[in-house]
């Protein structure tokens, strides 16, 4: 039967059509890449809009987008002054791209999976994340749906089709590819949507899972949020091509490269790189070009290599003084879409600082989730060896207990 | 691998096929072969699930319990490097053209990318059933492993996990790999909480094992000792069934010494055990078959009752499993024990290939450990 099947498997290599087909020339030549691939954007940075047909955006939406981007850059804002006052032990802001997350994240099913890198807060507070549940994940307690075993900013929601956050780069994309293969091979019209940013683009994960994506044919969106700084390094010491965008067509994936600081482009050129992917049942890679306006998190004082002249040097391209926020905010003067819009977007901001205060406040008072939980989860069910260090861990608490704080934690008896 | 298709080219045509020059190596290669296939006879399973039984040997044991996972699972996909064809050791023959190719499936070379790829796949519902071509390459992978699929569940608060996941390799010496096709790496994943490590020794345990882990709602890294893939043979029932995780088994019963062991290594076990015997010594033989959980009550009820031990592992002595075997065995039977415990592994030098005889704990080697814990 051994020969029989290697027979038959002759027989199909040898009728194989190869969509791999070189063709052969006499003409040398050193291919080099000649030009920079241009960003859509259908709005400038004075948020006039430069082609009518992506000016497609229902009012009330546009508006609740809006809103929703102030409220992710006040929340940030305000999580982040309350690390810098040790009330949180660490933050991680996402300044200039409130377009680039909310109006990816907008734009595709809520049953589409996503999977984050770690500065996509934007997208899960679209889907309906709270601001307190934010601040319980901050604190890490016990209403935390990752019961407090990573570091802030973490997040992760399975009602929400959000995979949770993990740190090491990269490796989410890949993983990426493998759900998509999934939602393909299941008849799902599903898509699983991954985050990942210029230096994670970099990772050896992030290169074979475009790969993996493009020739097993995976209904995966490649989102690289490409904000040109990976902590200190930026940009130019991260590739020498032309960004991320490029890549795509080398492994022959269909590629939009898209202003990320312009909502309607990111927006409707995620909508249109869904429906790609639904109907040939194969990936897509979005480059969105934006730029990173806070420090890489509270760990990070980016004044140690950028300073404001850097910092202007973007001007032309993605000005940062002009964000993303400020460019839908002259869209919506110049169109009067709000009435009194400073005042309503005073308003807005004040009712979120309020709210974030009110949730940290509410978040420390929480306990943190029983001791006996650092041993759950480890496998489905707790074997034998982590039963009896539990037990370990028990009878020393029995005795040294005192010493470690124990009433910040859920009470719980260990005798 | 180029060299081990050669050999299993010669071994197939004979003497013929090239006159009568053998290289060391494959002469050296084919003595080891020949050793592993008597010692693996000699020693069945002592599991015995019921049914209607065929002759299978390690490969198609494996292979089997790959169709049956397909069949009885709309769910699982089998894939990895050169999966389609049937493998590079024929563990996936057939399973192509009986499933299909969106189950059954070649992946572009890259180990970082199968175990990510398998890690997504069983993140969402999936049983994602991956194969790494050889353990000494599953390093790119282990990122993959420990970072991610290993912490799946912990990280997430039991939102998320890698149950679905099963991630297959070769591991061992086999006569002729060298540093690159001989590699054990199980004590560096023994090393992860999250992770379970199973190495069948037989075709029964193998068969039964492998469903088992497949349907384990953990991630599963089964290892496959590529040395008795031809040489282990046994009737192995061809029905559906699973061994359990965790649970080791006393191959031999015995009164004066336990000989602790996983995977090929316990063959060499038994051949020293025979050795033993003709001086009257009654060795006890354990098979640990779960390295992450190990059973470790089963082999301290025996130490407790013979009052030595002797571990051996083919991987470097220097934090091998057996350390972690010894240390715990020590903490919980220290008043049993009559003789320091003893490990016979590998020495702590890259696999070497000329060196190979030299190098493998063999069974004289243990014979020396056996006889030095009777003595003290």
């Amino acid at each position: 039967s051994q020969m029989r099947s290697l027979k038959t498997f002759q027989r199909a290599f040898s009728t194989r059509d190869w969509a791999f087909k070189p063709t052969f020339t006499p003409e040398f030549t050193t291919h080099r890449y000649e030009k920079s691939m241009p960003a859509f954007r259908v709005m400038d940075q004075e948020g006039n809009i430069l082609c009518k047909e992506f000016e497609n955006i229902e009012k009330d939406q546009l508006i609740d987008f809006y809103k929703l981007m102030r409220k992710l850059n006040v929340t940030d804002t305000v999580f982040n002054i309350s690390q810098r006052q040790n009330r949180v032990s660490f933050y991680m802001t996402s300044w200039g791209e409130e377009a680039e997350v909310i109006g990816s994240t907008a734009a595709i099913k809520f049953e589409d999976m996503v999977y984050p890198q770690y500065r996509e807060q934007g997208g899960l507070m679209f889907r309906g994340f709270s601001i307190q549940d934010m601040a319980h994940q901050l604190f890490g307690n016990k209403n935390e749906s990752g019961k407090g075993r990573q570091m802030p900013v973490h997040y992760g929601d399975k009602d929400k089709n959000w995979m949770t956050v993990s740190s090491p780069l990269g490796t989410q994309v890949p993983q990426a590819a493998g759900a998509g293969y999934h939602y393909r091979i299941r008849g799902e019209d599903k898509i699983c949507m991954v985050y990942f940013g210029d230096g994670s683009a970099s990772e050896g994960d992030s290169l074979t899972a475009l790969n993996f994506a493009a020739t097993l044919k995976c209904q995966t969106l490649f989102f690289c949020r490409n904000n040109l700084y990976a902590i200190s390094t930026p940009a130019d010491d991260q590739f020498a091509g032309d960004g991320i965008a490029p890549r795509g067509p080398a492994f022959n994936i269909p590629t939009i490269r898209v202003d990320g600081n312009d909502l309607f482009a990111v927006y409707n050129a995620t909508k249109i790189a869904r429906d790609i992917i639904v109907k040939e049942k194969g990936p897509v890679l979005i480059e969105s070009l934006s730029y990173r306006v806070g420090d890489h998190s509270t760990s990070d004082f980016s004044k140690m290599y950028r300073d404001e002249e850097e910092m202007k040097k973007w001007e032309n391209y993605l000005p940062i003084i002009s964000d993303p926020i400020l460019r839908l905010h002259k869209y919506i003067e110049k169109n009067n879409l709000i009435q009194d819009l400073e005042k309503v977007e005073k308003e807005w901001d004040d009712e979120v600082r309020k709210e974030v205060m009110k949730a940290l406040t509410v978040a420390e008072k929480e306990k943190k989730a029983k001791i006996s939980d650092l041993f759950l989860g480890v496998y489905h069910d707790k074997p034998l060896h982590l039963q009896e260090q539990e037990k370990e861990l028990f009878d020393h608490l029995e005795k040294y207990g005192s010493e470690y704080g124990l009433k910040d934690y859920e009470a719980e008896q260990f005798a | 691998p180029s060299s081990f298709v050669m050999l299993r080219t010669v071994c197939r045509g004979g003497k013929q096929a090239i006159g009568t020059v053998i290289s060391p190596v494959v002469h050296a290669g084919r003595q080891v072969l020949r050793q592993y296939a008597a010692a693996a006879a000699a020693t069945p399973s002592t599991a015995s699930p019921q049914g209607e039984r065929k002759k299978m040997n390690l490969f198609t044991a494996i292979n089997d319990a790959l169709r049956i996972a397909l069949e009885t699972d709309a769910n699982a996909c089998v894939f990895g490097e050169d999966v389609g064809f049937g493998g590079v050791f024929r563990c996936t023959v057939g399973l192509q053209e009986q499933f299909g190719d969106q189950r059954v499936f070649n992946t572009p070379l890259c180990e970082q990318g199968i175990a990510g790829f398998a890690v997504g796949m069983a993140a969402v519902g999936a049983t994602a059933i991956a194969e790494i071509q050889f353990a000494d390459y599953i390093f790119p992978a282990f990122d993959q492993i420990v970072n991610e699929a290993a912490k799946y569940r912990y990280r997430s608060g039991n939102q998320y996990d890698c149950g679905g996941l099963t991630i297959r390799s070769p591991c061992g010496a086999v006569g002729h790999g060298g540093h690159y096709h001989s590699q054990s790496p199980e004590a560096y994943f023994a090393h992860t909480p999250g992770l379970k490590i199973v190495m069948p020794r037989t075709p029964v345990q193998a068969k039964g094992l492998l469903l088992a882990s497949i349907r384990d709602p953990n991630p599963v890294l089964f290892m496959e000792p590529k040395a008795l893939y031809r040489a282990a043979v046994e009737d192995v029932p061809v029905g559906d069934y699973t061994l359990p995780l965790g649970v080791g088994q006393i191959v031999q019963e015995g009164s004066d010494v336990t000989l602790v062991g996983w995977g090929a290594q316990v063959n060499v076990l038994m051949n020293a055990s025979e050795m033993a015997a003709e001086l009257g010594i009654s060795c006890e033989v354990i098979d640990l078959c779960t390295i992450l959980p190990w059973d470790r009550d089963l082999v301290a009820n025996s130490v407790r009752k013979t009052g030595r031990l002797v571990i051996s592992h083919e991987a470097p002595k220097t934090s091998g499993f057996a350390a972690e075997v010894a240390a715990t065995i020590q903490n919980c039977c220290f008043l049993s024990l009559e003789a320091p415990i003893q490990r016979v592994c590998g020495y702590d030098t890259p696999f070497p290939l000329i060196f190979e005889k030299y190098y493998v704990p063999n069974a004289y080697k243990n014979l020396e450990a056996i006889k030095s814990v009777m003595e003290a």
